[in-house]
């Protein structure tokens, strides 16, 4: 049963490798900063506007991947349990906890790995609890928050007051970069820098596009990790649009030699809803032995949904930063545009099944995922997985479980061609 | 009207389903419509301007066996979303034009989303109430939004809805809003006055009658409590916090006051009751949705859904420990509740700073026995009384 993965060409490890250099580069710099005067902020990754940082060379923090590292390295725990001595509760974010944990441990400031912030942008783009987050940030370092209220969108698109709305808060944000830095505000510097966005969501787009063909290069959930830290985390930087560069050369190689991630691509998933990083490889491994590779999840898109179109553009550069944080990424989207977006993926990736990891910590993704399950199977005839567990806590993940669950699906799909080939 | 004939009434409108509470209004009130309200706010004057009863959604409390919305609902997943999405599955709400939600949290944002899908026939609408209070653009952004709201209420009744009817909605909903802060202020004064229990199932049932016949019931109401004597009670002054969204039983209330509690000020049903002065509604250049949104971003009682940088939550909790004079605060949040929960964390840290007693305990609909909660609030009493 067991599928063997293409590891003798080392494409997957190639990709993995490139992400890995550059993440770490700019790991090394937040380290760097913890003893220099360099300026940091704090920023969520959904949504973001980090291109506004780096006109102001501001080194941008993201919480979300310290907490998602902690979780990969299997140190979350500790923290999790640190936070709730203080009072958050069993049922808080694990994400929240994890990362706050790891603050009162010494892993933010002069001893740590992360640099205390200046300030915290706090870009609401439809997670609420990114707010009570920050906020517990701004508090425990007593530094000044800055909140970016991006719209929910609520009707067919974002309307021009929404669009003014956003773009005044930017137009504070930059006021506020100038006063701390002390530089001018450089629109010149600005479009280089979404000219670099551009090119690397490009790739991206790409990137995702190669996975119609069968076999799909790589797998569009657990590989896309690889890409989601240069996109989000260090968009705008000439490092992650040439990264695309080279990860889009490594796929198309893939494709023109007939190379999948798999060997025997049995199964073509959508994924839905974050992974459980603290059991990441064992979670990939119940799939692969099934021959179940992604060939799109809705959790990559998160930062943004790049592979429908949307680009930044230089031309328009306020403007096209507050389209992105309002309509182009997952989060600030409704349940009923997710299940299209699914939809979508569906019918152009020809997918087989829907999997529904549904994650205790987040109920932006997870509320309401039973409701999702019900319109996948009933009304559109796609063949749905709901297996829960969590993507920071590693008490609620349960292998044994999961596997039952994992492997009864995939049993009644094989059984399901089996007899509709019988019957053809 | 006797204070006991008023409860009675007030019980019973909470004993209904959303809908009876709509026919019993129209039996005086033959025209209007329906428009159900999801904590912890929305424009209500707007709402009432259209024609239409707004009427608060405070799940279904033990009076529906969750049946449909567990299969959409996960099991950490509060229990309010569970019971209104299955009011909604189980067709209870066909007589309402539709319902409003607001961006209070996470969990309300995907339930109106799979209310809008499962009831297609409905009008639901989200609103997305602004977040940053002080911005250059927050007010034109807020106004722009309740006239989105406007306009699309007005195309589902079908009618315009005038600056002259919001502008006569907003004082009557003024001096709703008036009645209830004299309620609280009375009971804050005069300890024994009034039951806490007593003050809820009020402001409760306000939210399922007509607010012109809510005034009457709340001027009767305080005629009959202020010239009753009262004896004033023992124990230890609190403020409730936590309960702005899913309500506590009020078995639950009984419990804090029998515990030997008092309490002095809290936040249920604070989205009707959000404003602390009253909404201008008249003058040469009125605008009445300028005036809702102004009021909105800076004249708000804080909350546990609203950001606002220059008046922090945990200050306003130390204000309203003040004004009401309490002593110490029970935090009463739903279980489940992200914002409560997260909220309660901060809090803590500024109640302890300041040297503040306080104890949490949670609650859920389908909660009928307070044993547990009993036994923590009467130890916690008891160490204050006798410190």
């Amino acid at each position: 049963m067991r599928t063997t993965v293409a590891e003798d060409k080392d494409y997957r490890g190639k990709v993995h490798q490139l992400s890995r250099d550059i993440m770490t580069d700019w790991m090394t710099e937040l380290k760097d900063a913890t003893k220099s005067p360099t300026p940091s902020a704090y920023m969520m990754i959904s949504g973001n506007c980090v291109e506004i940082l780096r006109c102001f060379d501001i080194l941008p923090v993201f919480p979300e991947v310290n907490a998602l590292q902690l979780a990969i390295r299997k140190q979350s725990l500790p923290y999790i349990i640190k936070s709730e001595e203080i009072g958050y509760a069993s049922d808080n974010c694990a994400y929240v906890k994890a990362d706050v944990g790891y603050t009162m441990c010494g892993g933010v400031g002069e001893n740590g790995n992360i640099p205390v912030p200046d300030f915290i942008v706090c870009n609401f783009v439809g997670c609420n609890v990114y707010i009570k987050w920050f906020e517990h940030c701004a508090s425990m370092f007593d530094v000044p928050m800055i909140m970016l209220d991006i719209p929910f969108v609520r009707e067919d698109g974002p309307s021009t007051d929404d669009v003014k709305y956003v773009m005044t808060q930017l137009k504070e944000l930059i006021a506020h970069c100038e006063k701390l830095t002390g530089k001018k505000f450089d629109i010149d510097r600005l479009r280089e820098v979404l000219g670099y966005s551009a090119r690397a969501e490009r790739g991206w787009s790409r990137c995702k596009e190669l996975c119609k063909r069968k076999p799909t290069p790589f797998d569009a959930y657990f590989d896309s990790i690889n890409m989601m830290g240069p996109i989000n985390a260090l968009r705008g930087s000439k490092v992650a649009a040439d990264f695309f560069d080279q990860v889009v050369e490594q796929y198309e190689g893939m494709v023109s030699d007939g190379m999948g991630v798999l060997e025997d691509e049995r199964f073509r998933i959508v994924f839905e809803g974050p992974p459980p990083y603290p059991y990441y490889r064992n979670f990939r491994n119940l799939f692969e032995a099934w021959g179940a590779v992604a060939v799109q999840s809705t959790y990559s898109t998160v930062g943004g949904t790049w592979e429908f179109g949307f680009t930044h553009d230089p031309e328009r550069p306020l403007e096209s930063i507050a389209e992105q944080m309002i309509i182009h990424n997952l989060c600030n989207r409704s349940m009923i545009e997710r299940y299209a977006q699914i939809q979508s993926y569906v019918d152009e990736y020809d997918a087989d099944a829907l999997v529904i990891h549904s994650i205790k910590s987040c109920r932006l993704f997870s509320a309401g995922q039973g409701d999702m399950r019900e319109y996948f199977t009933k009304d559109r005839g796609v063949p749905t997985l709901m297996v829960e567990s969590d993507l920071e806590d590693p008490r609620y993940y349960a292998e044994a479980q999961m596997k039952n669950r994992i492997d009864a699906f995939f049993e009644a799909l094989t059984y399901k061609r089996i007899r509709g080939k019988a019957t053809a | 009207m006797s204070t006991e004939a008023i409860l009675e009434r007030c019980r019973a409108l909470l004993e209904m389903m959303p809908g009876e509470a709509l026919t019993e209004a129209r039996k005086t009130h033959p025209d209007i419509g329906g428009l159900a309200v999801f904590p912890l706010y929305a424009p209500f004057e707007v709402i009432h301007a259209a024609g239409l009863m707004p009427v608060g959604m405070f799940g279904a409390g033990e009076q529906v066996e969750i049946s449909h919305a567990d299969s959409r609902f996960q099991s950490f997943i509060c229990s309010i979303a569970k019971s209104t999405l299955e009011l909604f599955l189980r067709g209870d709400m066909k007589s309402f034009e539709g319902a409003v939600f607001s961006s209070i949290c996470d969990v309300a944002r995907n339930l109106s989303s799979l209310v809008k899908r499962n009831t297609p026939d409905l009008y639901i609408e989200y609103l997305h109430l602004p977040q940053n209070m002080d911005s250059a653009g927050s007010l034109g952004y807020t106004r722009a939004e309740f006239a989105r709201f406007r306009d699309n209420l007005s195309a589902r009744v079908g009618r315009p809805i005038t600056d002259e009817a919001i502008a006569e909605s907003t004082k009557i909903y003024n001096r709703v809003r008036s009645l209830m802060r004299d309620l609280y202020d009375h009971r804050m004064r005069h300890s024994g006055a009034i039951a806490a229990s007593d003050v809820c199932t009020v402001i409760r049932a306000g939210t399922r009658m007509m607010p012109e016949d809510f005034i009457p019931l709340l001027e009767a109401l305080l005629d009959q409590v202020k010239s009753t004597p009262s004896h004033p009670r023992d124990g230890v002054p609190v403020v409730i916090e936590g309960s702005f969204c899913e309500q506590p039983p009020l078995a639950l209330i009984d419990v804090i006051e029998a515990a030997g509690c008092l309490i002095k000020d809290d936040d249920m049903v604070i989205g009707w009751r959000l404003f602390r002065q009253d909404i201008p509604s008249n003058g040469p250049a009125m605008d009445p949705l300028g005036a809702l949104a102004e009021a909105y971003l800076k004249h708000s009682v804080y909350t546990s859904v609203r950001y606002d940088r220059a008046k922090p939550r945990t200050e306003g909790l130390m204000d309203r420990m003040k004004d009401s004079g309490a002593d110490a605060v029970v935090f009463a949040p739903a279980k489940f509740c992200e914002p409560a929960l997260l909220d309660y964390v901060l809090f803590r840290k500024k109640l302890d700073e300041k040297g503040v007693p306080h104890l949490k305990i949670e609650f859920e609909e389908k909660m009928w026995t307070f044993e547990a909660s009993r036994t923590e609030l009467e130890t916690f009493a008891e160490s204050m009384l006798f410190d």
